[in-house]
């Protein structure tokens, strides 16, 4: 089932020019520069090859999304603070029977930090992903990347890395001296591709009627703003008018799709004032997203793919509440949550979902799911490692 | 840098104003050097193509609806080479941008958010007092993320840092061992760091900072913390066996 393009904007889109693909407006393609530069032994292609799905991106061009074997590069903050996000992604490839790789062997992109201070340079910045993937590479598996700001920047760094013959020398130094080989993989594949790719496989192993769950999405502008080609825009999701990341798993797990105004812009997270200067990050996110989203859609969940966005659309609702109690909140997930909850996650010990902050009680119970018996099951499941009769919980625990 | 000894007056309605600083006037040729930096940045010519006047960056610019910033201004200016608005700015305006890069929506092809991406770098590696000044309390990340490898770490989360953000800060807070041990992922358990890292691959990120002149550009900025980073850095190498040139 699609999502129409008559449902971008209601009325208003009535005004506005469709826009068409055309080969003549489309940049290169980056995969020329990086088949010429491996022919010449300037580098390593990592290819995809094992099993795959081939995914509709920007300018009618396709991507392959690997469906197994791959090295998850895992993000920060969502490790950090919102750990139901990484537990999902895995938990979502655990249940579908997908083997996959969880390294100790990465660091983070640190591009957080540089758009935060830009206290790194180009070259450092380009080394630390090429560290990366030549780790992902060392072990034959593909990378696949949780953070939007990270899949955002590593596309950044291939254009350069591809783009500057000078830059390329630099990094490829550091490369030697850590013994390692200048790796860039074939595609850029963000987790939430993986998702889309795999959709329909979700909804085949769906628990939980979705039907009656509205939900808004917000895209995360380092996913399709950045280097926009690697992004998925599928006809078969509002005509290919706006990026299909995330939609299209909702509309698979039959939800709602509900649209607003001002879905194209940024949460508000910044990077730099999220940490230090958040009165800039509250009220965008909450005045110019979760308000706008309340009064033109009134969404059960809002749904996004990023780190950043997920923090920010989340936490920042808080305070707008204490302002005015008649300030309406809407619980915020990732996709990947949401996916897991249709397949029959534990909110909590799957989805973790007492690390967020506005209230998903409502949310669950509309799923279905009795979050008093669930949150009983958490901490039975806690109370037997405070009694020492385990050190960690593990994925079998979580199947209760 | 050499400054002259006439701060430039500070309007109620600027960035530097908000920050709480003043910043010193310089020659012009000085102006120029730092405009150059910018110039001499592979990706600059990538970034500017010349400019509409058409505003659709600032439609788009989320931090242009609640600080007086202007990502067109921003793009004019770099394109006229005008190196007083461009020292400005870099005063100024650079840290209010939000990064988000939703300005690339320029037909033109522009991309003012990598023009002050690359200003920034500018700003910081000439220990500009308005960087120093917008990194103010952000410097603990720094640490975070060039000792160990992630930017957030659980233990972050203390209701004193985010009083903003709920209850629910302080419960994770108050729970955080049991609750680490509680997800399923082995590389999880962690609470200074957002994952496990091996002890190899941390010796590997900071060779990285260390031969990409990343460290150095600490110094610039924080004379302590660049001092504390480098103790820790290479007590790491040097317990692995590894000698910095």
């Amino acid at each position: 089932m699609a999502i129409p393009v008559e449902k971008v904007a209601g009325p208003r889109r009535q005004n506005k020019a469709e826009f068409q693909w055309s080969a003549d407006q489309a940049p290169a393609d980056f995969h020329e520069r990086l088949f010429e530069l491996e022919e010449r032994g300037e580098l390593v292609v990592q290819r995809v090859d094992t099993e795959y799905m081939e995914v509709p991106v920007k300018y009618g061009r396709t991507k392959k999304v690997p469906i197994g074997h791959t090295w998850h590069h895992k993000s920060c903050g969502q490790c950090g603070h919102i750990p139901g996000y990484s537990t999902s992604i895995f938990w979502v490839n655990r249940k579908l029977g997908i083997e996959y790789e969880d390294p100790r062997d990465q660091t983070s992109c640190t591009a957080w930090n540089y758009y935060a201070s830009a206290t790194s340079n180009a070259a450092a910045q380009a080394a630390v992903a090429m560290r990366n993937f030549a780790a992902a590479y060392e072990t034959g598996r593909f990378p696949i990347i949780h953070c939007g700001t990270s899949f955002g920047h590593y596309k950044e760094v291939r254009h350069e890395i591809l783009a500057h013959d000078h830059l390329r020398e630099e990094v490829r130094r550091v490369m030697d001296a850590l013994g390692k080989p200048l790796v860039l993989p074939e595609e850029m594949v963000h987790y939430s591709e993986w998702f889309y790719a795999m959709r329909h496989e979700i909804a085949r192993h769906q628990v939980r009627d979705f039907s009656k769950i509205a939900v808004t999405v917000h895209p995360a502008c380092h996913y399709y703003k950045l280097v926009e080609g690697d992004a998925i825009y599928d006809p078969e999701v509002y005509g290919g008018q706006r990026t299909a990341i995330v939609s299209g798993v909702a509309e698979a797990l039959g939800a709602e799709v509900r649209d607003y105004s001002t879905w194209f812009d940024c949460c508000g997270f910044g990077f730099r004032h999220i940490l230090v200067q958040r009165d800039f990050t509250r009220s965008f996110a909450t005045q110019r997203k979760i308000k706008r989203m309340k009064e033109e859609a009134d969404p059960d969940v809002t749904l996004t793919h990023d780190t950043g966005c997920v923090t920010t659309l989340d936490k920042s609702q808080f305070a707008a509440r204490a302002q005015d109690p008649s300030f309406a909140t809407i619980p915020v997930l990732s996709e990947a949550q949401f996916a897991a909850l249709a397949m029959g996650a534990h909110p909590y010990l799957v989805c973790q979902l007492h690390w967020h902050a506005a209230d998903y009680k409502p949310l669950l119970e509309k799923m279905g799911i009795d979050h008093e018996k669930c949150w009983a099951e958490f901490e039975e499941a806690t109370a037997r490692l405070e009694r020492g009769e385990q050190q960690y919980l593990t994925w079998e625990d979580t199947d209760v | 840098m050499s400054a002259t000894a006439h701060p430039t007056p500070v309007h109620s309605d600027s960035a530097a104003y908000k920050l709480g600083t003043t910043y010193p006037d310089v020659p012009y040729a000085e102006k120029e050097r730092l405009f150059g930096e910018m110039k001499a940045d592979e990706r600059f010519a990538d970034y500017l193509y010349g400019c509409y006047e058409c505003g659709i960056c600032v439609a788009a610019c989320p931090s242009a609806r609640y600080y007086d910033f202007s990502p067109r201004r921003i793009a004019q200016a770099a394109a006229r080479e005008d190196v007083e608005l461009i020292y400005q700015q870099m005063q100024e305006d650079i840290w209010d941008c939000s990064q988000c890069f939703s300005c690339l929506r320029c037909p033109r092809g522009n991309n003012p958010g990598g023009i002050i991406t690359v200003m920034r770098e500018v700003a910081v590696n000439n220990g500009l007092d308005s960087a120093r000044q917008a990194l103010r309390g952000y410097t603990r990340i720094i640490y975070k993320i060039m000792s160990t490898g992630t930017q957030v770490s659980p233990d972050m989360l203390q209701a004193d840092a985010f009083p903003d953000w709920g209850p629910s800060v302080a419960k994770v807070s108050e729970k955080l061992d049991l609750w680490r041990r509680a997800l399923p992922p082995d590389t999880h358990h962690t609470t200074t760091t957002g994952w496990e890292i091996s002890t190899k691959t941390l010796v590997e990120l900071y060779l990285i900072w260390h031969k990409t002149g990343a460290l150095a550009m600490i110094e610039e900025l924080d004379p302590s913390l660049h001092s504390l980073l480098e103790e820790v850095m290479e007590d790491l190498l040097d317990e692995e066996g590894y000698e910095l040139d």
